[in-house]
């Protein structure tokens, strides 16, 4: 408990003292700042955009992993983990190599918005088909033969058998997926160039406040970031506890 | 699973399965594999392992190398014993305030790294901080510092022993702890002898999964390290820093070895799991 308090509760409790330290108005002050409020405002774009990206495709994802049988699945086993593994700091330079100034395929995305999509795209990739996936493994079959043979169409027994019951998972994931998104830096470093108005993301302003010695500022967007990231778990919760009810 | 469940074949299974190959191929293999590709391949020259030789006959490399590998290897000593005895608590015990310590424990995976370091900084700096100046009157540098880069490494990856760990504490049940008890074990003995086998390779996946990360770590790193050249650079920051000095040779090489390192730890939990599905 004392290790635990020591190493997370009170560093995390000291960014909000020193967030809030100015009072109202200069925690306001600080984010009204118009470079980070379009740093903030990408940071939580992105990060939804892709959280809906890897709804979607992450389901798809879980599906054919689960349901689908064919050479090499083993391997897309091990690729859905690589994002979680891999240093970050790696994860850019990948990302570089194939969408930067170099790329054999044409698409010179580095130093633009599109390159936080794509940095977010790939290190919240695993998340929402992990979450999936064991769910899906679980799901009993007879009842999908049920409907099927009760004349439900794929997609019906789709919408309204299997989603449903996948829906916590996938909420799951979500909350996990624009969690991370929310906080990346690493991946970001060398891809997107950091340039202000176009590619900065809020961790990036946090550290350059940090090191222009303004720990306020660091700390009122620390604390901003902490405040999403904490309402859209509560509100994702929220709606799973719903949809848990509902079925 | 003696029968295998498969939905009967239409063109969507086709159409989905190539997206899934197409959307993960752009996106992780073919990149990865490039990084490897770059690592070892230099335009006009061919292919040479040159790369890596420089970086090991470089000392501050070595030293970047190796100051990663002890505050990895520190850090997951931390959360090993931290987290198995925490699970414990959490699974074992009843006390007030348990819901909010398991909801609070998978805080650092959704907290940024910036935000981590700010927050470490904040009360273990050397001039300001809450316990810094205090822990420096008695010698003791945390920020700017490897125990400063021990512990932004241990918070980062604080949740993954425990994670793995409380499903299977779960699933055992205490059944057997008991009847060793009543048999006249010790608390200790119990622990040694019946739950700590239980939970091994949980215990060893989590392991595995905080080495992995903990060697990765770069935002929370770079925060409180300093980054000062041949003492708190880690191989993480030299990566940066390398490609930023138009050294991409370097970077990639770097790169390649950690990212080989965090594949290897994959591939041993995947082989790990798929043994224990068998023999289960």
């Amino acid at each position: 408990m004392l290790w635990f308090s020591l190493l997370v509760l009170i560093p995390l409790v000291a960014v909000i003292i020193t967030a809030s330290s100015g009072g109202w108005s200069a925690f306001a002050n600080q984010l009204q700042n118009e470079q980070t409020a379009a740093a903030i405002w990408l940071t939580i774009r992105a990060a939804l955009v892709v959280t809906l990206i890897n709804v979607v495709i992450g389901t798809v994802i879980a599906w054919v992993l689960v349901r689908d049988k064919f050479w090499g699945k083993g391997l897309l086993e091990v690729i859905i983990d690589i994002p979680f593994a891999l240093p970050t700091i790696v994860a850019g330079l990948v990302l570089l190599s194939l969408y930067g100034a170099e790329s054999p395929l044409g698409l010179h995305w580095a130093n633009t918005s599109r390159s936080v999509y794509l940095a977010l795209a790939f290190v919240t990739l695993p998340f929402v088909v992990r979450m999936v996936q064991p769910v899906l493994e679980e799901l009993d079959a007879d009842v999908e033969e049920a409907a099927a043979s009760l004349g439900a169409s794929r997609f019906t027994t789709f919408r309204r058998i299997i989603l449903p019951s996948l829906t916590p998972a996938i909420a799951a994931g979500a909350a996990l997926s624009f969690a991370r998104g929310m906080g990346e830096y690493g991946s970001l470093v060398l891809l997107s160039g950091n340039l202000p108005f176009e590619s900065e993301v809020a961790s990036v302003r946090i550290l350059s406040a940090i090191e222009n010695d303004n720990p306020e500022g660091a700390a009122a967007i620390a604390a901003m970031l902490l405040m999403v990231s904490l309402l859209v778990i509560v509100v994702l919760d929220l709606l799973q506890r719903r949809m848990v009810r509902r079925g | 699973m003696a029968e295998t469940r498969r939905s009967p074949r239409t063109p969507l299974t086709y159409v989905l399965r190539i997206i899934v190959i197409a959307y993960l191929g752009l996106l992780v293999a073919w990149p990865v594999f490039l990084v490897g590709w770059n690592a070892f391949h230099v335009p006009d020259v061919g292919f040479t392992t040159q790369a890596f030789g420089e970086i090991f006959s470089d000392p501050q490399m070595m030293h970047a190398i190796q100051l990663t590998c002890i505050a990895a290897v520190v850090a997951t000593l931390i959360n090993l014993v931290f987290g198995v005895s925490i699970s414990m608590l959490l699974v074992r015990t009843e006390f007030p305030g348990k819901r909010i310590l398991s909801a609070m424990i998978d805080l650092p995976l959704s907290v940024s790294p910036i935000v981590v370091g700010l927050a470490l900084v904040l009360v273990y700096g050397g001039r300001e901080g809450w316990l810094g100046p205090a822990l420096e009157s008695v010698g003791i540098q945390v920020i700017f510092a490897t125990p400063g880069i021990i512990l932004a490494t241990a918070f980062v990856s604080l949740p993954l022993v425990i994670r793995e760990v409380i499903p299977v504490l779960e699933e055992i049940g205490t059944e057997q702890e008991q009847a060793a008890a009543s048999l006249g074990a010790s608390t200790w003995q119990t622990f040694w002898r019946i739950t700590l086998p239980g939970i091994k390779w949980a215990v060893i996946y989590g392991v595995v999964l905080t080495l992995a990360r903990s060697l990765g770590e770069f935002g929370a790193v770079k925060v409180v390290s300093g980054n000062v050249l041949g003492q708190t650079r880690t191989a993480t920051l030299a990566v940066e820093e390398k490609y930023l000095n138009f050294d991409q040779q370097g970077a990639y090489a770097v790169a390649f070895l950690l990212a080989s390192v965090s594949v290897i730890c994959i591939l041993v939990v995947f082989v790990l799991r798929a043994r224990g599905a068998r023999v289960r």
